[in-house]
Parts: structure tokens; C-alpha cells; sequence
């Protein structure tokens, strides 16, 4: 078994872009590391052989939502040269060590046989329904669970951002 | 009929905003429609008929494809959410000034209100974990309601570490599904059986208790918990203490380790072990807090200790313990952050600095404190006195003396926390500044009572109360 095939590198990959995503100080950067994690995530869940899912996570994770926080930086003011140094003051030394233990933790997972039971024996597979009726007949209470999120979401916007009154 | 526990809050929601939003007047009756909610939700537990929880919505179930299922666990949960719920919406009333910020708090609120009793009735792992969400996402909301620093910080804490609890809850549900091939609770209880001593199902377990430790905010994942309670609006801080880490931690622990983990004893091991921990922990810090919501914060999170101290016991008499202190947590932790409101409109501040001898200008509120504090403590005959004795009395049977022990010396603490408390703020000589000091309005004093009588109450009715609502919930056991 080669130890670098597309699946490691992909997975390295997905690791880099969201350590960048989390430790650079640049809220813009920061989105295109975001968008970078989730394009590598939607190529893995297809090699998963789930399409769907890939399509959903590309579309809406690396496209939407990194193009609602590009619109959301614009409307925002960028720091002073002297707030910057404030902000980013040691940060890089205070998490030097995340890194390395992704990186150790990665290698001891992937690459050495640590444990004997990491095995699951799955149960015999019966005829897997398509995705998107899979969610529609069995999962429906879920949509509604997740419409709700929405709803709250919403709430959450007019009022986080909404204007207060007599201000 | 209990998928109207979800829908008809869910309908109150649109009803409010598509009619009760369109002038000032409608809005402010929008109070009286979430009372309605709240108050049907109580009344349909505590009675709880079959005709009403065992019949099924035909074509509306049909459609929506639910299969949610009560029990006296679930009841007594729907109980705690509906008179919490009460009680938040009368602080709420109280404390907030603009009629707009009233509207948003309830429909936040209800929202809130439809996750928990989403989490209390579902037997499928995943739909547990969306209901979960829907509690939390209108939670870090509450919390950052005021927009101040302060709040917006406690919000912030709270969504990273409870992003945290639910990375290790799906990780841990993505495994279990692997190992099942399906998410209800009866498939994954089968695959854990079967699959007893697998490392990968081992550690999806240890995830999941990880994550619920976190929801719950037990020791050491409380982190976000103090921050949360004392930066969080005075109603907030009713409801979270009262009911959200309640459904969303420690209801869930207690339903994953009954329904899906009787086999483990170390489970059972360490959940006791995590109990007292949090049990001294929180007792400890919260003897140095100067302000009286971070102090009562502290003092939450040692009851929840006792809870799963109880529950650890893995015994019949052990779990109704914990349930009995579920519920009698609810109560008192519920009536000490309304009284905490009522100081904190009235005064000014929350800092016990500048507090003394209040109970001579707001005496419905000191004494309605006092009984709160008497029954944290566990003394008889108050309803806390009889859940700790239960806990301590199930410890004590199953063999796990140093822990029975262990619990009956932290009561000491707690009484030496509430006694400085007291002395602190209610009793003493009235503070300077402080002669023009009133008690608050009357709805927020009736709740105080309402609660108070409660704790007391149910301390004297104990034999009735426990045989009808706490010991029936041993069939989560025998199912």
C-alpha cells in the first residue's frame, strides 16, 4: 500500500487549509481556507461514493456561505496597522503545538496499527435507498427539525443586526 | 398525540408573527399566547391521559412521518420545561422595557421550548441530536439578546464549546450508525450489545458522555457555564439554569445510559466519579463568587453533580433520585434566578458587595429565597432534602459508601455557601443607599411563591408525590 495516495493527500489537504482557516489573521483569507477545507471534503465524499452529499457540501459550503462571508467582510471596517499587532500579538507561539499534534495524532491514526478493535463489522447492507428519498421518507422530522433551525437562525439575524429603537 | 407538544408551539410561533406582530397591542398579548402554550403543555403532562399521549395525528403524523414516544421521564420533563418556560416569560416581562424586545424573547423562547420537548420525545439518535440543536441555536440567541460585550461573550463561549459537544456527539453518531445501520435507539442498543468490547464503539460511547458532560456542564467541561448564566438577561438565565442543560445534558444522559448503555459499569463508574467531582467543584468556587448569579451558577453545577451521582448508581432507587433532583432542581434553581432578577432589577447590580439586608424591603422575595436555599441544602422537610437522601440512601445500597459519604459532607458546603449568601444579601443591616428599595411587581412575586410553595409542598406531599410522578419512571429501567 502506497502511503501517499489521493485519499491522504486529500485529507492532508483538508487538514493544512482548515489549520490556515483557524490560525491566519486575515478574516478574508481565512474564507478562501474555509472554502478550500470544504472543496477537499466534497472530493472525498465523492470518492465515498456519495454524490449528493458532495454536491451539497461544494454548493453551499464552499460556495454559498464563503460568498455570504466575502459580502459580510466587505461591510466591515479593516483594523488599524497598531490593532493588528495587537491582535495577532503571540498567537502564532500559543498555538504552535496544534499543528504538531494534528499532525502526530494523524500519523498514529492513519498510518500505525494502534488498537486491535478499530474494526466495526457492519450489518449486512439491505437496499439502500437513494439519498434524496432516503431524507424524504424516512427523515422528515429532521427537515422540519432543521427548518426550525433556520427559523431560529432568522430570529437570530433580525436580532443580532436589526436596529434597536431610539438608538 | 404528543407530536402537538411540537406543533402546536411551532403553530404559535407563525400565529405571532403573522398576526399578533402588526401593532404595539398585539404584540404586547403575545405574553398571554405563550402563557396559554406553556400552561397547556404543564396541565397535559401532569395528568397525563393515555387518550391524549397514545393516540397517534393520522395523516398529519403520517406525513410528517414521526414516531415520538413518552414516558413518566418524558412527562415529568415536559413538566419542568412548561413551568420554567412560566416562569422565564414573567422575569422576561418584568425586566425588559421595549415591547419588541418582549416579542422577539418569546418567540425565542417557544422556539427553545419546541427543541426540548423535540429531545424528550424522540427514540432516534439523530432527530435527538437535530432537536438538540434547535435548543442550543436559540440558546447562544437568549444569551446574546442584550448585544452587550458581556453577553455577546457568554453567547460566543457557549456556541464554541457546545460546537465542541456536538463535533464529538455526530463523530460518535457517524460510528454508532456504521455499527447499527440505523439511527432509533432499539438498533443502536442491539449493535452495542452485539458489539460489546469494540474499541471504535467504546470510543463513540466516551465521545457521546463527552459531549453530554459538555451540554450538561459538568466538571471539567463546565467552562462555559458561568460565563453563560451571569452574562445572559435575567429571564435566560432562569430558563437555562432551570430546564436547557437540563433537557439537553442531563435528561440525554440519563436516556442514553438506561435505553442504550445498561451493560457498562464503568459507565456507571465514571458518571459517579464526574458527579462528585462536579458536586465539590462547583460547592468550592462558588463560596468565593461575589456575584450572586455566577454564584448560583457555581451552585448548579454542584446539584447536577448529585443528579448524576444518582445516576450512577445505575439502580432503580438511584435513578428516581436523580430524577426526583432533576425536578426539585428545577424548581428551586428556577425560583432563586427569578428572585435574582427581581434583586438585580430593583438594585442595580448583581454584586453582593452592595447588597444587605434586603429581605426588610423585599421581604417576599428573602423569605422565597430562604426556602430555595434551605432545600439546595437538603434540609427536612424541603423537596431537596428528600432527593438528596434518596441519592444518598441508593449510593449507600449499591455499595459505593465513600460516595454516599462523599455527598452528605458537600451539603455541608453548600449550606456554608448559602448561609454567607444569606447573610450577604437578605439579612443584616439594611445597606446604605438602599431605604427606597421595594419588592418587584406582582406577577414576578407570584411566580416566587407559586414556586416556593411548590418546593415546600412537594417536600410534605413527598410519599404521594414520589409514588405517582418519580417512581413509575423505573420502567425506562424494566422496558
Amino acid at each position: 500500500m502506497t502511503i501517499i495516495n489521493i485519499d491522504n493527500a486529500l485529507l492532508i489537504v483538508t487538514a493544512i487549509a482548515a489549520i490556515w482557516t483557524v490560525m491566519g489573521r486575515s478574516l478574508l483569507k481565512a474564507t478562501i481556507g474555509l472554502a478550500v477545507t470544504s472543496a477537499a471534503i466534497s472530493v472525498i465524499i465523492f470518492r465515498l461514493e456519495s454524490p449528493l452529499a458532495a454536491v451539497f457540501e461544494l454548493s453551499v459550503c464552499a460556495g454559498l456561505i464563503t460568498a455570504v462571508f466575502v459580502s459580510a467582510i466587505s461591510l466591515t471596517k479593516p483594523l488599524t496597522h497598531k490593532e493588528i499587532l495587537y491582535a495577532s500579538k503571540d498567537r502564532m507561539k500559543r498555538y504552535i503545538y496544534l499543528p504538531v499534534i494534528l499532525l502526530v495524532l494523524g500519523a498514529a491514526l492513519a498510518f500505525v496499527k494502534i488498537w486491535p478493535g478499530l474494526v466495526i463489522a457492519a450489518p449486512a447492507a439491505a437496499s439502500q435507498p437513494e439519498a434524496r428519498s432516503l431524507l424524504w421518507d424516512f427523515r422528515r422530522l429532521d427537515i422540519l427539525g432543521q427548518v426550525i433551525i433556520l427559523l431560529a437562525g432568522a430570529f437570530g439575524i433580525v436580532l443580532l443586526f436589526g436596529e434597536k429603537k431610539n438608538k | 398525540m404528543p407530536s402537538l407538544m411540537i406543533l402546536i408551539p411551532l403553530f404559535g410561533v407563525i400565529i405571532l408573527n403573522l398576526v399578533f406582530a402588526v401593532n404595539s397591542r398585539m404584540k404586547k398579548a403575545a405574553f398571554w399566547l405563550a402563557l396559554a402554550i406553556f400552561s397547556l403543555q404543564v396541565v397535559v403532562a401532569v395528568f397525563h391521559h393515555p387518550a391524549l399521549w397514545n393516540d397517534s395525528l393520522g395523516r398529519i403524523d403520517s406525513f410528517l412521518n414521526v414516531s415520538f414516544f413518552v414516558d413518566h421521564l418524558s412527562f415529568i420533563m415536559f413538566i419542568c420545561i412548561g413551568m420554567v418556560s412560566i416562569a422565564s416569560l414573567f422575569v422576561a416581562r418584568y425586566g425588559m422595557k421595549d415591547e419588541d424586545d418582549i416579542f422577539k424573547f418569546i418567540n425565542l423562547l417557544i422556539m427553545a421550548s419546541i427543541g426540548m420537548s423535540g429531545i424528550v420525545m424522540v427514540k432516534d439518535i439523530f432527530s435527538l441530536y437535530v432537536f438538540m440543536e434547535i435548543t442550543a441555536v436559540s440558546s447562544f440567541l437568549l444569551i446574546a439578546f442584550p448585544r452587550s460585550l458581556e453577553s455577546l461573550e457568554g453567547s460566543f463561549k457557549y456556541l464554541i464549546l457546545s460546537s465542541i459537544a456536538t463535533v464529538l456527539m455526530l463523530t460518535s453518531i457517524g460510528i454508532l450508525f456504521l455499527a447499527a445501520g440505523g439511527t432509533d435507539f432499539d438498533a443502536i442498543a442491539a449493535a452495542i450489545g452485539a458489539s460489546y468490547e469494540n474499541a471504535l464503539v467504546l470510543a463513540a460511547i466516551g465521545l457521546f458522555i463527552c459531549g453530554l458532560f459538555i451540554k450538561g456542564g459538568l466538571v471539567p467541561f463546565h467552562g462555559w457555564l458561568p460565563d453563560a448564566y451571569t452574562a445572559a438577561p435575567a429571564p435566560v438565565s432562569v430558563l437555562l439554569a432551570g430546564v436547557v442543560t437540563k433537557s439537553a445534558g442531563i435528561y440525554t444522559m440519563i436516556r442514553i445510559t438506561t435505553s442504550l448503555l445498561p451493560h457498562y459499569q464503568s459507565v456507571n463508574n465514571i458518571l459517579m466519579l464526574v458527579g462528585t467531582i462536579s458536586i465539590f467543584a462547583g460547592a468550592l468556587a462558588a463560596i468565593g463568587q461575589d456575584n450572586f448569579k455566577r454564584m448560583l451558577a457555581y451552585s448548579s453545577i454542584s446539584q447536577m453533580g448529585y443528579i448524576i451521582l444518582g445516576l450512577g448508581t445505575g439502580t432503580i432507587l438511584g435513578i428516581a433520585g436523580a430524577v426526583f433532583h432533576l425536578l426539585n432542581h428545577s424548581i428551586f434553581k428556577s425560583l432563586l434566578f427569578v428572585n435574582s432578577a427581581a434583586v438585580e432589577k430593583e438594585i442595580g447590580t448583581s454584586d453582593m458587595n452592595r447588597m444587605g439586608g434586603i429581605s426588610q424591603k423585599m421581604p417576599v422575595t428573602g423569605t422565597t429565597s430562604v426556602i430555595a436555599f434551605l432545600s439546595t441544602c437538603g434540609i427536612p422537610p424541603l423537596s431537596g432534602f428528600w432527593s438528596k437522601v434518596i441519592i444518598v440512601i441508593a449510593l449507600w445500597q449499591a455499595g459505593q459508601y465513600a460516595y454516599a459519604s462523599l455527598a452528605i459532607i458537600a451539603s455541608i458546603i453548600t449550606l456554608a455557601y448559602f448561609l454567607s449568601m444569606q447573610r450577604r444579601v437578605f439579612f443584616g443591616k439594611l445597606r446604605a443607599g438602599l431605604e427606597n428599595l421595594k419588592d418587584a411587581e406582582g406577577g414576578v412575586l407570584t411566580v416566587s411563591v407559586v414556586l416556593a410553595a411548590l418546593t415546600i409542598g412537594i417536600g410534605i406531599f413527598f410519599p404521594f408525590v414520589f409514588n405517582t410522578l418519580i417512581l413509575p419512571v423505573k420502567e425506562i429501567l424494566v422496558r
